[in-house]
């Protein structure tokens, strides 16, 4: 990252700044959770198009940013801006996929029924889900690889399944902009690539998707662009930035290490009890990634 | 034949019955599609602190002389709302906040009840509740009641079941989430207070809660979850009042009783907790032995 880039702080333009329009504004917004505060002085602007991995530690915050940019959490103070209008206002055209910790997996539902919620908020009152309600139900499915599962109930499903049904679930909505809470976090390989294939393919037709995740490598090598959250917004930059070590000491506050073994490039986040015994690894530092 | 038939056309004779018959339906469908919401979103609790809440409400309004079930429908639907501002607020736990309301309006009540000079008997029906003495004027009342409350979940069973299931997803896609809970939890309050008449104060969670969780046990979707809970309670309320009727004993405790024994059946012999499940399962074990073991005695048959 730049002096230049520096010294414009937290307002990084993650585009070209002229280019499209903006999914996401938050201008310096404070956000906490009864009198603990959570995120401080945020500001940002994510363009339309856009594929945002957010990272940072347990309990940085990135989840308390995906919530506030939803809608689910009110800001102490800053203004929020999602899709050209105040937070709310193109509630229609957001899909939110929570944590899985935070879904209650006894509920007694199907797959099926899952992915045609999606569709609730735009069929509108005491109206049942119509052909075409139905068609993008089949098609998000059929999409996500979960087709034949459909009259599976929820809690029959293993974790990577689980996963992409809520994916499927965002998709039926057509929204235009994705807020994804940890969408690929315990997922296999191949379902991790499957369901950040669908992200990408979504964004290249101009909608926005905006993620937190745990696995840097992802973001490193899946998403477009970054942004590093510890209570703060620590930076932002392209999705290569996350080998930037001062960036990933600075959000992850210990050790972190970049190794250039044979099986590739990997990313350890060493505490800093360890890192003696790290010491002894050989050390690369990436300025532009893989 | 003609002597079973007479077994159960004989209490249709008497004008109690068949009003006590009515609202036992009428409550028990009620009942059975507001429990299923109740037992989905944890808020048994919830039931019960309103169904004791509305106690007050019965005596103040026995005090000011206005119907009994104006008073205790406010108690009820304002102590429900009041649960449902205080679990969005925050700040307390949440069970701790509701018993602290639910002991201290029954306290109140209590307190109340004790100012009354005389006897005060139609009041302590409510306690234990007894629909075949229900006057044809409140099952007018309560069937007014109970259609508002159907017809309303029934036209919003879609947001309220995404609003229950996934609260942030319904609201960050635009449900508006918060005036759902709070029409859900007024909903509960006027379904208790309906339901109070047919079973009593202290039963009357029982009846929301007890045909829902049965039912939970049977079907994985939602859709059936609320059809099977109501009509497993129908059936347990007409069976229930047949059997306070020979039986000659207090027809909510009969009723809630007939829906324990359903829960507990339904324990034994459903399709995923039950002893039948179990046994099929161990039965898979002993199968595979005594097929592959044939093969063996087989080859030993010259
Ligand atoms: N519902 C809540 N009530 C109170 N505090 C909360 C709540 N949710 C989160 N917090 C606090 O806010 C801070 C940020 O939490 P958040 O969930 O956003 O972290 P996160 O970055 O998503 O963490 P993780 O990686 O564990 O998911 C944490 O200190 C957490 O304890
Ligand atoms: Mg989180």
């Amino acid at each position: 990252m730049s002096e230049v880039e520096r010294a414009v702080g937290n307002r990084v333009p993650l585009g070209p700044p002229t280019r499209g329009a903006v999914a996401v504004r938050l201008d310096d917004v404070t956000v906490g959770y009864g009198a603990r505060l959570a995120l401080s002085h945020v500001t940002l602007e994510v363009p339309a198009g856009s594929l945002l991995a957010v990272i940072g530690p347990n309990g940085a915050g990135k989840s308390t940013l995906i919530k506030v940019m939803a809608g689910l959490l009110k800001p102490w103070s800053g203004r929020i801006e999602t899709l050209g209008g105040p937070s709310g206002a193109n509630a229609r055209r957001i899909a939110y996929v929570p944590q899985a910790e935070l879904v209650d997996w006894h509920f007694p539902v199907s797959v099926g029924d899952v992915v045609t919620m999606g569709r609730y908020p735009l069929i509108g009152i005491g109206r049942r889900p119509g052909a075409r309600d139905r068609e993008l139900v089949t098609r998000a499915l059929v999409t996500v690889g979960m087709e034949r599962l459909a009259d599976r109930q929820i809690g029959a499903l293993s974790g990577g399944q689980r996963r992409r049904v809520f994916l499927a679930r965002a998709l039926a909505a057509e929204p235009d902009l994705y807020l994804l809470d940890e969408p690929v976090t315990g997922v296999d390989a191949t379902t991790q690539e499957d369901l950040m294939d669908v992200l990408e393919a979504e964004t290249r037709t101009g909608k926005t998707v905006i993620a937190t995740t745990h696995d840097l490598l992802c973001a490193a090598q899946r998403f477009h662009d970054v942004a590093f959250v510890n209570q703060r917004l620590v930076s932002t930059g392209p999705a290569g930035s996350v080998f930037d070590q001062r960036l990933l000491a600075e959000t992850y506050g210990g050790h972190v290490l970049i190794l250039q073994g044979e099986l590739g490039t990997t990313v350890a986040l060493d505490d800093a009890h360890h890192h003696d015994d790290a010491a002894g690894n050989e050390r690369h530092y990436h300025e532009e990634g893989r | 034949m003609s002597d079973l038939v007479a077994l159960l056309t004989d209490p249709l004779a008497s004008g109690f019955m068949q009003r006590g018959l009515l609202a036992g339906v009428i409550v028990a469908l009620v009942c059975g599609v507001m429990g299923s919401f109740v037992v989905l979103k944890g808020l048994a609790f919830i039931g019960d602190a309103v169904s004791h809440a509305a106690f007050p409400g019965l005596v103040i309004a026995y005090l000011l002389g206005v119907p009994l079930y104006l008073g205790g429908s406010v108690a009820a639907v304002a102590t429900a709302l009041a649960i449902a501002w205080v679990s969005r607020r925050g700040g307390l736990r949440f069970d701790t906040a509701v018993g602290v309301l639910f002991a201290g309006m029954f306290a109140l009540g209590v307190l109340l009840f004790t100012t009354i000079e005389g006897y005060a008997g139609d009041l302590l029906g409510y306690l234990v509740g007894n629909v075949l003495f229900i006057t044809a004027e409140d099952l007018v009342q309560l069937a007014v009641l109970a259609m508002i409350v159907l017809a309303i979940v029934l036209l919003l069973r879609k947001e309220l079941l995404y609003a229950t299931f996934d609260p942030g997803g319904a609201q960050a896609s635009g449900l508006p989430v918060a005036r759902l809970e709070y029409l859900l939890l007024g909903l509960l309050g006027v379904t208790i207070v309906v339901s109070i008449q047919a079973v009593g104060i202290i039963l009357v969670v029982a009846m929301l809660v007890t045909p829902a969780a049965t039912a939970q046990l049977l079907v994985v979707r939602f859709s059936r979850l609320l059809s099977l809970a109501a009509a497993l309670a129908v059936a347990s309320s007409v069976i229930g009042l047949y059997l306070s009727f020979y039986l000659d004993v207090a027809s909510g405790a009969a009723i809630v009783l007939v829906e324990t024994v359903a829960f507990g059946l339904a324990m034994a012999l459903g399709p995923r907790t039950g002893l039948i499940h179990r046994v099929r399962q161990s039965r898979v074990v002993p199968d595979a032995e005594s097929r592959s073991g044939s093969g063996i005695v087989g080859a030993r048959v010259p």
